[in-house]
């Protein structure tokens, strides 16, 4: 991918044009536009940060303070969210409906991929269409009919409401991702182990699933992040303070009334983000992999 | 006695081989955790949701068979209009500068560049932070007296008073969206990218060397074959704009004057806030004919395209 614009380098260049007007001009095309869309993308971060680590005073005082620096920086904000609001708590729920969704989710998914694309039994190929339209249904439209459900089944105010309708997004996108995972993988394997006399469940327990740990990986990331992210769900099916959310509890706790306190709104902003980006900063290929792998065919 | 069990035990012996090995049986049995879950908590609750829609069921209140009763007076509900039409705007402006800024971001990126997936990794945080949580941060930059776009534009001489981002009708469009701009960018842009990292190097240096602009290059080869891959991109962002709630939900909750209220929020508003769970469902069910409309458009329309441009050669 690199090989073009390094042709079309050498060719100026040998043409014998000026080097540094090209120099200038990549800059005018390539690096100033980069470098204002970057700086567009990451601002809202950069202020998230400066602000939890300002003073009350530096905050609501630009005329004495550069509201682009922190002065004094205060861990007062962060000590607020963690030991007199319920985010703690917030944190551990999030933490907990997230893992759970994820792994029924990644359960459930593995085996319907499997039997869609290597067991091909009747009908799979419609069933791997439907999958994909299940994919599309959003959860605004579902949320109503699901909280009358919910209700009657009396999870409503519990992690289960949760972990339970999480998969709802989370197999169709898992199982759209595995499929194509497992059509990378050579039949032929599978064939051999299959004369060998190795039953289905152990072709996919040895043979398949070994091969495709970095599909699984690229699909429990990605469905964590989504489960950490959701909003709409929680905020219908969770009513109690210490049962939310960290995106539900940040937006309706921490307000009171007509009073924002933005420095522990922002804690809790950055805070929240904290887990979802680190476990993105490790994994960053396995996730643009599923991203990109997602929107295939 | 004794023969009998015999015989009995190889006869299960051979169906539970038979049935583990015949692929019918063996896939719905490996079917079954998935389909129950989407069965269950959406197939169901996709039907129960038309069904809603036809009653008028409160919260903790079962209701009644009303027929179109939510949707003819939706039909004469002068909100409800105004929400069609906020999210149309919303989704078509969106998702037009999504598309043009994504795709922009893309073709920079696929440039020889140092540090470039150091680069990638910082151009999706966008798209991984939660969402309601960076919203809360536009909130606060779009705040009526320490916005700092407002100071920053006050500093450059542009203007002379704070904006009030989310006090009149047109701003807090305009914010809304620029924030949903902000979020859907990263997505576009990444995909987008991985596709044009699959065009072939070869096909640029031909063109080159029959001394095609740049413009040409992109016009007449980067754009056709990226077009199956914009077109399922663009058909998710559509899918995604129009469904949204959490940014509206976060920086404006509806307001001013309901101007930036969605249909998700509206219908949340109404069935969750207010307890008409049958008029909520209604506003949800409306939004169908709609995405379906969006998801027909954005998917055949350039899927025909493609048709069209591998048939005139």
């Amino acid at each position: 991918m690199t090989a073009v614009p390094d042709t079309i380098a050498r060719a100026d260049r040998g043409r014998g044009k000026h080097y540094f007007g090209s120099l200038s001009r990549r800059f005018a095309t390539l690096y100033l536009p980069l470098g204002i869309l970057l700086f567009v993308l990451l601002f809202p971060f950069y202020w998230m940060v400066v602000t939890t680590f300002k003073p009350d005073t530096e905050l609501y005082n630009y005329a004495h303070f550069n509201p682009f620096w922190v002065a004094h920086p205060t861990f007062e904000h962060i000590d607020k969210l963690l030991f007199q609001t319920s985010f703690p708590n917030w944190m551990v729920n999030t933490l907990i409906i997230s893992v759970s969704s994820t792994f029924i989710s990644l359960f459930s998914s593995v085996c319907a991929a499997y039997a869609i694309e290597r067991l091909r039994y009747k009908g799979s190929q419609y069933v791997g269409m439907a999958i994909f339209l299940a994919y599309l249904v959003p959860p605004s439209i579902l949320f109503i009919p699901l909280v009358a459900m919910v209700f009657r089944l009396g999870l409503f105010d519990s992690d289960w409401s949760l972990i339970l309708t999480y998969p709802t997004f989370l197999v169709p996108f898992c199982t759209w991702l595995l499929m194509g995972y497992f059509r990378t993988i050579p039949y032929e394997l599978e064939e051999c182990a299959l004369i060998d006399g190795a039953s289905r469940l152990q072709i996919l327990l040895k043979i398949t699933l070994p091969l495709a740990v970095p599909g699984l990986i690229s699909a429990g990331i990605f469905a964590f992040t989504l489960s950490w992210n959701e909003f709409i769900y929680a905020l219908t099916f969770i009513s109690s303070s210490e049962n939310k959310t960290i995106p539900v509890g940040a937006i309706t706790e921490l307000v009171e009334g007509d009073v924002y306190h933005w420095g522990s709104l922002m804690a809790a902003a950055l805070l929240g983000s904290v887990p979802v980006v680190l476990l993105y900063s490790f994994f960053v290929d396995y996730y643009v992999s599923s991203l990109t792998g997602a929107v295939k065919e | 006695m004794a023969v009998e069990t015999h015989n009995s035990d190889r006869l299960a012996a051979r169906t539970g081989r038979r049935l583990r090995d015949n692929r019918d049986w063996l896939g719905a049995l490996f079917m079954l955790p998935a389909a129950a879950i989407l069965l269950v908590f959406l197939a169901y609750p996709l039907g129960l949701g038309f069904w809603l829609g036809l009653t008028d069921a409160k919260i903790g209140e079962a209701g009644h068979f009303i027929g179109w009763g939510n949707f003819v007076s939706l039909a004469h509900d002068a909100v409800f209009w105004l929400v069609v039409f906020n999210t149309t705007f919303y989704t078509v402006v969106a998702s037009v500068v999504k598309f043009a800024l994504g795709l922009y971001l893309a073709v920079l990126l696929n440039e020889r560049l140092p540090f470039k997936s150091l680069l990638r990794a910082f151009v999706l945080l966008p798209f991984v932070v939660p969402t309601v949580l960076s919203a809360i941060a536009f909130w606060w930059i779009y705040d009526s007296q320490f916005s700092i776009i407002s100071w920053m534009l006050i500093r450059l001489g542009l203007i002379h008073r704070y904006i009030d981002f989310l006090g009149e009708p047109w701003n807090a469009r305009w914010a809304v969206i620029a924030a949903n701009i902000w979020r859907g960018i990263p997505f576009v842009a990444i995909t987008l990218l991985a596709g044009l990292q699959t065009i072939s190097p070869s096909l640029y240096e031909a063109a080159t060397l029959d001394g095609a602009t740049a413009w040409q290059r992109f016009r007449h080869i980067t754009l056709p074959l990226l077009t199956p891959i914009i077109a399922v991109v663009m058909t998710f962002s559509v899918l995604l704009t129009f469904t949204d709630f959490q940014l509206i939900y976060t920086i404006t909750g509806g307001g001013p004057i309901n101007a930036t209220h969605l249909m998700a929020t509206l219908s949340f508003q109404r069935a969750i806030t207010g307890g008409y769970l049958g008029e909520g469902a209604a506003i949800a069910d409306a939004m169908v004919p709609f995405l379906l409309a969006a998801i027909l458009f954005s998917y055949f329309g350039l899927q025909r395209r493609r048709w069209q441009q591998g048939s005139a050669d």
